[in-house]
Order: structure tokens, then C-alpha cells, then sequence
């Protein structure tokens, strides 16, 4: 009764994730400016492992992969936070400015996507 | 299951092909370490799924370590394109 339940959250979990991967992804290479990028990239690799090593766990039950898992899980909850807040202050500092409705207005429009 | 794995592994390349193309193309070098960020982080994920599809599960532990030397190497390379020195003991009297 209850394994085929949790064979179907596991195999939602984990096709939500890998979705949720790709739209970082385009995000990475479609949105204007450095920030925007990070935006992309960092949220969706904050909630894309949180999706799959959950559903990893969910397969494996209690045992000693789903440690590991989590061990991971708790690493990379920590890090890429860190790791995006430490880029956006280091672009921040070397001078790079966002990209704004009024700058790209003053610019022409030529810069309108990539 | 197994083709519930192979589409989320498929979705994690496709993720890195992405990145990989942002890290190459990339204007500033921070776009790069966006890139090389996400790269990484995906690569855990991969090496994590790979262990479940091919049944190995000690690949975990290569994930394990992969999640930490991700970090190291992207806060490694920020303090290095910042102060042009690693061993630099303080920062520029900035921001």
C-alpha cells in the first residue's frame, strides 16, 4: 500500500527537479546581465537538489546511502548560497553596473536578450 | 523508476550543456564562475543519480567530495580574480 506511494512522490520529486535544473539553466543563458544570471542560477540550485536528493532518499529508506545523501544535501545547502552571495558582492566590487529599464532605454535598446 | 532516472539525468546534461555554453561565452569573468558554479552543482547531482541508475552506490561518496571541492575552488577563484594574490592577507581599502 504504502511503496507504490512512495515510488510516486520519488519519481515527482525528482522530474520536478531535473525541470526545475533546466529552467536554471535557460535562465543562465538568456537573461541580460551578471545579476539576473546569478538570480537564475543560484535560486534554482538551491531547490533542484533539494528535489532530487529528496527523491533519492525517499528510494532508499533508511539506509546508509540516504546518510550520505543527506550529507550532501546539507553541504550544498550551505554552500551555494554562500558561493552566489560571494559572486554577486565580487561583481558588485569590481564596478560591473545592473542592467536597468533606464540604462537599457539610454543604450538604444540594443541589448535586448543575450 | 529506471526511466524516471534516466529523464532526470538527461535534464541534469542538458543543464550543464547550458552552463557550460555560459561559462564559455560569458562577457565578464563572474559570468564564467556562474557558469562553472552551476556546472558544478549539477555535477554532484549527476554523479549522485548515476550511483542509483548503474546500482554502484559507492559513487556517492565521489559526490560527497565533489560537493566540497566545488566550493573551495569557486570562493578559491573569487578571492583570486579580486586581489590578483591568493596569499593576500587584507582587503583593498574599498566598498
Amino acid at each position: 500500500m504504502i511503496e507504490p506511494l512512495i515510488t510516486l512522490i520519488s519519481a515527482g520529486m525528482l522530474l520536478t527537479g531535473g525541470a526545475f535544473a533546466v529552467i536554471g539553466g535557460i535562465g543562465v543563458v538568456r537573461f541580460p546581465d551578471i545579476y539576473t544570471r546569478l538570480h537564475a542560477g543560484g535560486v534554482t540550485d538551491t531547490i533542484a537538489p533539494l528535489l532530487i536528493v529528496g527523491g533519492l532518499v525517499l528510494q532508499s529508506g533508511w539506509h546508509q546511502l540516504s546518510f550520505k545523501l543527506l550529507l550532501i544535501l546539507l553541504f550544498l545547502l550551505f554552500t551555494t548560497p554562500t558561493a552566489s552571495h560571494a559572486t554577486a558582492r565580487a561583481a558588485m566590487a569590481a564596478g560591473i553596473e545592473p542592467v536597468t529599464r533606464d540604462r537599457r532605454r539610454a543604450s538604444g535598446e540594443s541589448s535586448s536578450n543575450t | 523508476m529506471t526511466n524516471v532516472l534516466l529523464a532526470t539525468i538527461l535534464a541534469i546534461f542538458t543543464t550543464m550543456a547550458l552552463a557550460l555554453w555560459r561559462a564559455i561565452r560569458g562577457p565578464s569573468v563572474f559570468d564564467t564562475i556562474v557558469g562553472v558554479n552551476v556546472f558544478g552543482t549539477k555535477t554532484v547531482l549527476l554523479i549522485a543519480l548515476i550511483a542509483y541508475f548503474s546500482g554502484n552506490n559507492d559513487l556517492v561518496d565521489v559526490a560527497l567530495v565533489y560537493a566540497l571541492i566545488n566550493f573551495l575552488a569557486v570562493i578559491a577563484v573569487l578571492k583570486l580574480v579580486r586581489q590578483r594574490d591568493l596569499a593576500a592577507s587584507r582587503e583593498p581599502s574599498d566598498d
